[in-house]
């Protein structure tokens, strides 16, 4: 039985299509359609429009330029961990808080969303993810040690390797710690150093059969990384550091290292 | 020496909002992109927007973040076009003059041309988004959030923070000028 004028269901087109109405009311609405023709043209021509809408106008997403700068505004948001940590108190790395911890874990993600095959090298890209994913508080090392005589053995069984792992403190590079990484799916040691408020990650993979290459260094959204081989291993410094400081840690790292001892394939 | 520890509560944390908050990232910048029409402007409002949203993650539930989230970027957004003189809160809904907010079409298309001759020359499947780009923003927010992210009025009053009566009148009034300049350009 038709309850309504035309007036009222008019005013109850848009609910009625967007399935707002309680269940009496869209009773009484279709009730009222079933015996007015001009209702039920009203209703057509409505249906027809929010079809159109919803099927023809642009929905926009985000651009990779805007999810590139939210992964970079966040990564410099977040403080760094504090350079005043012993390193022995692994939970020191968490006293950047949730806040610090959610902007780096974002900022991680969003890089790793950006990957996109093609678009940049992507050994380049590995290493810069593995990088940031580093930096999620929690994630930096396996094996959290200033003592290079309890780093170094423990990538013995973990990995194809054993790499050198010269303490740099002396020189103002004090060693943080080890980890196991994938680079391309391959594992990795990552040796972890600071530098001030800097950490560097220390790439070290094998690479037989590579020619020795000499130090080049790329970067990459706001980060240096430093790639050479030499004796069929490869390695990566990447880091937030300057230039010329990158650079002057790779020399102390691969004059100490010779002096400690050559990388060992096993 | 030791092998790495469970999640820590941060680490629960910063997932969570990489679970919940983040699927959202496009629905945050279409929205931004509708309300400010302009794309460097929509960057611009979806930056504060997460950072806001990330400091204050702790008021977010799973199961409303997406209208969480676009009330943050909506308030940006608002902030932003009130400091730029761009918003016609109470612009009328009239077809000859239906927005008085300086708008340009650059979001859609790249032209300064005139909106108004351009539309008329335009056939295209962009037709469409012109008009709703006309539509003054009270009217055009509401359209937006249920056409194309089709939230329903009760997460539209939420987001605009408005009465549902509003939403629902505000929609219908959308449609109605919508379907009118529609039928005339199309007639
Ligand atoms: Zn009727």
């Amino acid at each position: 039985m038709d309850s309504l004028t035309c007036d009222t269901a008019r005013r109850l087109l848009d609910p009625s299509l967007d399935g707002e109405l309680e269940a009496t009311t869209q009773l009484a609405f279709d009730a009222h359609l079933a015996a007015c023709a001009a209702c039920r043209e009203a209703r057509a021509g409505r249906l027809a429009l929010i079809e159109g809408v919803k099927s023809q106008t642009r929905r926009h997403t985000a651009p990779d330029g805007l999810r590139q700068r939210l992964a970079l505004q966040l990564a410099a948001a977040a403080p760094p961990p504090p350079s005043t940590a012993l390193p022995s108190r692994r939970r020191a790395w968490l006293t950047g808080g949730a806040w610090a911890s959610s902007v780096a874990a974002l900022a991680a993600s969003l890089m790793l969303f950006l990957a996109t095959p093609g678009q940049q090298d992507s050994l380049d890209r590995d290493l810069l993810n593995a990088h940031l994913r580093s930096l999620v508080p929690d994630h930096l090392t396996d094996v959290q040690s200033t003592d290079q005589h309890t780093v170094k053995p423990w990538f013995n069984g973990r990995l194809p390797l054993s790499p050198p792992v010269p303490n740099l403190a002396g020189d103002g590079f004090p060693l943080v710690g080890g980890r196991l990484d994938y680079l391309d799916q391959r594992p990795a040691a990552a040796l972890v150093y600071r530098h001030a408020r800097h950490i560097i990650n220390l790439f070290v993979w094998p690479a037989a059969g590579t020619a020795a290459q000499p130090p080049h260094l790329d970067s990459r959204n706001g980060y240096n990384l430093l790639q050479w081989s030499k004796d069929g291993m490869a390695y990566a410094a990447v880091s937030d550091l300057n230039r010329p400081e990158l650079e002057g840690f790779q020399r102390l790292w691969e004059k100490s290292a010779v002096d400690n001892d050559a990388p060992a394939p096993r | 020496m030791h092998e790495r520890t469970p999640a820590s509560p941060q680490d629960d944390k910063s997932r969570w909002f990489q679970q919940i908050v983040l699927p959202h990232l496009d629905a945050a910048y279409n929205l931004a992109a509708w309300l400010t029409r302009q794309p460097a402007d929509a960057e611009d409002v979806v930056q504060e927007a997460m950072l806001r949203a990330l400091r204050f993650a702790d008021g977010c539930r799973e199961a409303t973040a997406k209208s969480w989230l676009l009330r943050i970027v909506r308030n940006v957004a608002y902030d932003r076009l009130t400091a730029s003189g761009g918003l016609a809160l109470f612009a009328d809904l009239n077809p000859d003059d239906p927005d008085g907010s300086g708008f340009t079409t650059d979001a859609f298309g790249g032209t300064t041309e005139d909106p108004e001759s351009r539309l008329l020359k335009d056939q295209d499947r962009r037709q469409l988004d012109r008009l709703i780009a006309l539509l003054p923003l009270p009217y055009r927010e509401v359209l937006v959030l249920r056409e194309l992210e089709e939230l329903s009025y009760k997460e539209i009053a939420e987001v605009a923070a408005i009465p549902i009566g509003t939403v629902m009148s505000r929609l219908a009034r959308a449609r109605d000028w919508l379907h009118k300049a529609w039928s005339e350009r199309n007639g």
